[in-house]
């Protein structure tokens, strides 16, 4: 690798610092081996049942009947009566099923690692926003900015979706069983977005990198948003992944069109590399 | 393209980022520093590699795939095999005298399962974090 010394920038007097060894680096070595499960998580067993009723609670005290609830073992819980409320089951690090009996408003599902999570209503704006890991299956509609941010795990929406989803995703995956609004993938960095039906004005706008699936139509493409080939392995990976979620057209997956970033966007200076790192 | 890699070339060699310096376009020589990831962001996983490992680990989950790991893959840090782990936001090294399989998947895999043994390891650093800092 070149050196600080000898790069052209440097001579150019671009920086004084050397660009190279930044980066934070571990060695992988286990002094001590764990299970599959987080040293901190709270050890659940799924057979373990419980109900919330949250007709007359407020989001914290639901939020906070789900960790007792997962502090005495439960590993799986039911919300009866979730009356669209905003921002339940957020912050979970844990494996979980949830089974929500209704509907949950605004940013439900936030920053979750590991959960699944079953709704059989609709969700507001922002659902699922920063999950790293786990499943989110909603059988209605989604509101907009659906997934925004995600870095892992799947969030699948059987009905449409507003605009902007996957805003910024960085990694996993959206599954779309109807249309979805104006701007999805916006500045997606990684992961992908499998939409079924119609997608609306500038798909991928901006988008770095990552892989968007249409089966529908396009209203238009974005800025540095373009048609790839659909391969042997994007079949193979769409046919299992929509039979997972029942969301498989009866037509199969060849009809897909497959969006990837042109890359004519990426015009890093030299501490953009690190930088991008940084939001991963 | 998808499955280049990294803008401007097509990555035919799986040791290619072990072999060179990795400076490859012009921009990179300018700057002396590779540009972008050193794998492929975009590499879908070949299910049929799945190791027992993975295999075990789906199942405590309760997953029927491989979920947030669909997104990790071995990659290549200054020279070295390296698996990025986004929870302490810096590459883990593959140990030097470790055997590489011959081909991108199955060393998406081996990294898979390497970042797991690391992130749930009670000497993971995110442990001390979440001492720290757990708000509830």
């Amino acid at each position: 690798m070149a050196g600080v010394s000898d790069s052209a920038s440097t001579l150019m007097g671009m920086h004084t610092e050397p660009l190279t060894g930044r980066d934070i680096k571990t060695k992988f070595t286990l002094r001590n081996e764990g299970g599959f499960a987080y040293h901190f998580a709270r050890d659940v067993d799924f057979n373990r049942r419980a109900e919330i009723d949250c007709a007359d609670l407020e989001p914290s005290e639901i939020n906070r009947k789900i960790r007792d609830l997962m502090d005495s073992g439960h590993g799986s819980i039911v919300l009866r009566n979730p009356g669209a409320k905003h921002s339940l089951i957020v912050g979970i690090l844990n494996r979980m099923n949830f089974i929500v009996d209704g509907s949950l408003g605004y940013f439900g599902c936030g920053l979750l690692d590991g959960p699944s999570v079953r709704i059989a209503g609709r969700v507001g704006w922002s659902f699922g926003e920063n999950m790293m890991a786990g499943v989110c299956v909603i059988e209605k509609n989604a509101g907009s900015t659906f997934g925004a941010a995600l870095r892992g795990g799947d969030l699948v929406c059987k009905g449409s979706v507003g605009s902007r989803t996957g805003i910024d995703q960085k990694g996993g995956t959206i599954i779309v069983g109807g249309d979805t609004g104006a701007f999805s993938g916006f500045m997606m960095q990684r992961g992908r977005i499998v939409v079924c039906g119609n997608a609306g004005k500038n798909l991928g706008d901006s988008m770095y990198d990552g892989t968007i699936y249409i089966g529908g139509e396009i209203q238009d493409l974005g800025v540095d948003a373009v048609p790839a080939e659909l391969t042997d392995l994007d079949r193979a990976w769409l046919t299992r992944k929509l039979t997972m979620y029942e969301l498989l057209p009866g037509k199969g997956v060849d009809h897909f069109t497959k969006i990837v970033a042109g890359k004519q966007l990426w015009s890093y200076d030299n501490l953009e590399p690190t930088e991008k790192k940084l939001v991963l | 393209m998808a499955g280049s890699g990294y803008k401007g070339a097509r990555i035919d060699d799986v040791d290619h980022f072990l072999k060179g310096d990795g400076l490859d376009s012009e921009r990179e020589k300018t700057i002396g520093q590779h540009i972008g990831y050193r794998y492929d962001v975009n590499l879908l996983p070949d299910y049929d590699r799945l190791t027992p490992f993975l295999r075990d680990y789906l199942e405590f989950m309760g997953w029927d795939d491989l979920n947030w790991l669909e997104d990790v893959h071995m990659g290549y840090d200054e020279g070295q095999a390296a698996v990025f782990d986004r929870n302490i936001n810096g590459w883990v090294a593959i140990p030097e005298d470790m055997e590489l399989p011959d081909n991108q998947q199955d060393r998406d895999m081996i990294a898979r399962e390497m970042l797991i043994k690391f992130q749930m390891s009670p000497d993971h650093p995110m442990v001390d974090l979440y001492k720290a800092y757990r708000k509830f």
